[in-house]
């Protein structure tokens, strides 16, 4: 049995569900409690669990995520709530320093089973600070997984998973897309860290994204199927580890490949996808692998200029027919 | 509304008596008396009624989507900027967070070119790319408003810094808001600033609230003027609805740091009559809470005070009132008339290398 869920809905059974399970649970973050999270994602959660396990934090990212990995590297296993990741910034230090080095500084004396969550990505006309993606800036970091994902079923899979992963992951949503909703089993599940799920088979070309990208990417799909043109869709869900295995089976079949990907093109994950094709799949290419990012600039206010700087999918269809040598 | 965010509401507002209180008794000359000259008077009032017409306009022009993403109001906060704007020189700098329409207007940035900021329109204060969060004008010594919190307290220690290394006699005010007086940025700052006698004026704007988090759930230090005295910074607690008390203390201040002493700390004690930004809703606190501080409203009290003491006439006040209406409206007029930036001014001002390599896949 499936009903209708919200991202935010989704995300909030997950963490409720691993706090039921294990008292050693517990989230903290700006305004997760009594204002029921900045983006209502934690809503009704001090009700049912207390401050002593749904903690609001004054606006200390370095310190507040330092405590989550004390917390962690001692027994608990905390859910840290950046207000988005772009104030996650401040808490870089403890996140790459720490939390991913303690494992192999402690020479797996010490573990640190920590979930840092929080949307990742523009949300409209929110200018420079607010509006970048992190994917890459984590999924850089060994020690670290990277969970970026906004169907609702498979983040609450995966949100439920990380909680229980012994290492620590850091989780990207979006704001925009908290409302966004999807078919969520009833009942217990979890979804794989380190897996990607075909969203659409095709045979033409393959299309790989992630996060908030994954819906122009299926418009994209949609007008290329008008046209005739049978598009395979990936979402990757997680970043690190990447799934290189389903991306180059999908290349092997449709002999092209688009990555869609609302970071900056520089070092980024399509930087990372296209490689591991040319890598795995070189002699099935057909195409020199092509990708849409955002603008290498930062993100200004006005909105004409964050229609310029976004993919969208015209830009998706554009690229596939490049890749696909279609003149139009 | 649970009983401890009640309690912590009117925790805020007994701080506002002491401080009133405090006031009350060390005030050299009687409170109601007038101690400065028709002219201070009028441009307080002047720059606190453009604040506030201008921010109403604002919240308006947001309703009908002509503004968008996040915009957060300074109304109830005039007397801050009004009071900061008296007592320094044009020459001194200022930087602050993203609640900063009311400092840029108070700097003399143009109602027109906030606006059209606003309006995301290419002849913006930073010609549509900021929008509310991020004026800056280089003409003005405005440093801009940073949409991190916390994160303008050590560039303003560095705006200060250079001046010191410079050899001018110029301080740069520093901005924030109470929930920015958390992060470790203010600690860091405060012990260099101190130790290197930076010509530095931190100012927290004491709003009582960081989004729905009171003051004193963030932490045992309520009054945050304490937090200067681990580094002995001379730091004091006002009266932030009341230009002419804001005034005093940033004129003490200045004196002060322009006498190479050092940063100062001023806690100013004001209240923000909006939500957070346009989208909340302000549940954490209560309507009596708001309507106490609007009736101690510092554009009434000051069109009150002005006229009880015969300072001006109803008429002059009247003047001053059409004025700024018509500026307002002008301004947006101004703003709906500008053409939004072209798509291509995305790749200017990124780099000033002229030729720098973008990736353009
Ligand atoms: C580093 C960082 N963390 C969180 C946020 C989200 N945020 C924006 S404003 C705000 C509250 C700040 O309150 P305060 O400093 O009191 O300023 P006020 O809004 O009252 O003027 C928060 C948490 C942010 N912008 N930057
Ligand atoms: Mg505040």
């Amino acid at each position: 049995m499936a009903r209708k869920l919200a991202l935010r809905d989704a995300l909030r059974e997950a963490m409720i569900e691993e706090m039921r399970r294990d008292d050693t649970v517990f989230l903290m973050g700006e305004e997760v409690a009594e204002y029921d999270g900045a983006y209502k994602v934690s809503k009704g959660m001090l009700d049912e669990f207390g401050p002593r396990r749904i903690i609001d934090t004054p606006i200390a990212e370095l310190g507040f995520a330092g405590i989550g990995v004390g917390a962690a590297m001692n027994g608990l296993r905390p859910i840290v709530e950046f207000m988005t990741w772009n104030f996650a910034v401040l808490a870089f230090d403890q996140i790459v320093n720490n939390a991913a080095k303690t494992l192999s500084q402690s020479a797996g004396q010490f573990k640190c089973p920590i979930v840092f969550r929080g949307p990742s990505g523009s949300a409209g006309q929110l200018a420079q600070q607010h509006s970048q993606t992190f994917e890459s800036w984590m999924a850089n970091v060994p020690g670290l997984k990277v969970i970026s994902c906004v169907d609702p079923a498979d983040a609450k899979g995966l949100l439920k998973s990380a909680i229980r992963d012994d290492d620590p992951v850091c989780m990207m949503e979006s704001e925009l897309l908290y409302g966004f909703e999807g078919e969520v089993p009833e009942g217990e599940y979890l979804v794989p860290i380190g897996q990607a799920a075909v969203r659409r088979e095709g045979m033409d070309i393959t299309l790989v994204s992630f996060n908030k990208m994954m819906i122009p990417t299926l418009e994209a799909a949609d007008q290329l199927a008008k046209e005739g043109i049978s598009a395979e869709v990936i979402d990757l869900r997680t970043i690190r580890p990447l799934d290189y295995k389903t991306i180059v089976d999908s290349v092997k079949k449709t002999n092209r490949l688009v990555v869609i990907d609302e970071s900056w093109p520089l070092a980024g994950v399509s930087a990372e996808v296209a490689y591991g094709v040319q890598k795995y799949a070189f002699d099935y290419l057909d195409a020199p692998v092509t990708r849409v990012n955002s603008a290498d600039t930062s993100l200004p206010y006005a909105p004409t200029l964050v229609d310029a700087y976004l993919p969208n999918a015209d830009k998706i269809v554009k690229a596939a027919k490049e890749v696909m040598y279609i003149r139009y | 509304m649970s009983d401890t965010l009640i309690e912590t509401a009117i925790n805020h507002h007994q701080l506002m008596d002491t401080v009133t209180e405090n006031k009350k008794k060390t005030a050299k000359k009687k409170a109601d008396k007038p101690a400065y000259s028709k002219e201070m008077y009028l441009s307080w009032y002047e720059l606190m009624l453009r604040i506030r017409r201008f921010e109403e306009r604002a919240l308006m022009m947001y309703g009908q989507q002509k503004i968008r993403g996040f915009c957060h109001v300074y109304i109830g906060q005039e007397a801050v900027a009004a009071g900061i704007e008296s007592a320094i020189r044009r020459e001194d700098a200022i930087v602050t967070a993203y609640r900063q329409h009311g400092t840029a207007l108070g700097r003399g940035c143009s109602s027109r070119e906030c606006m059209a900021e606003l309006f995301g329109k290419a002849t913006g204060i930073v010609k549509g790319k900021g929008g509310s969060m991020h004026f800056f004008s280089a003409e003005h010594r405005y440093f801009g408003g940073n949409g991190i919190v916390g994160a303008q307290i050590p560039i303003g220690t560095g705006i200060a810094f250079a001046e010191k290394y410079k050899g001018t006699d110029n301080l740069c005010v520093t901005m924030f808001g109470d929930g920015a007086a958390r992060q470790g940025s203010l600690h860091e700052s405060f012990n260099m600033a101190m130790n290197w006698k930076l010509p530095v004026l931190y100012i927290v704007e004491n709003n009582g609230y960081a989004m729905g988090t009171s003051v004193k759930r963030t932490s045992n230090v309520v009054e945050l003027y304490k937090l200067g005295a681990s580094y002995d910074i001379p730091s004091e607690a006002v009266d932030g609805m009341n230009p002419e008390a804001v005034h005093e203390a940033v004129s003490r201040a200045a004196e002060f740091i322009r006498a190479g002493k050092g940063p100062y700390f001023l806690e100013i004690r004001t209240y923000r009559y909006k939500g957070h930004s346009v989208s909340d809703p302000a549940k954490y606190r209560t309507k009596e809470e708001v309507q106490e501080y609007q009736e101690r409203d510092p554009v009434k009290m000051t069109e009150r005070k002005i006229l009880d003491n015969n300072i001006a006439t109803e008429q002059e006040i009247r003047a001053i009132q059409e004025k700024i209406k018509e500026e307002i409206l002008d301004a947006v007029n101004f703003a709906e008339e500008s053409p939004y930036p072209d798509p291509a001014e995305l790749w200017n001002d990124n780099y000033l290398q002229p030729d720098y390599p973008y990736i353009r896949d």
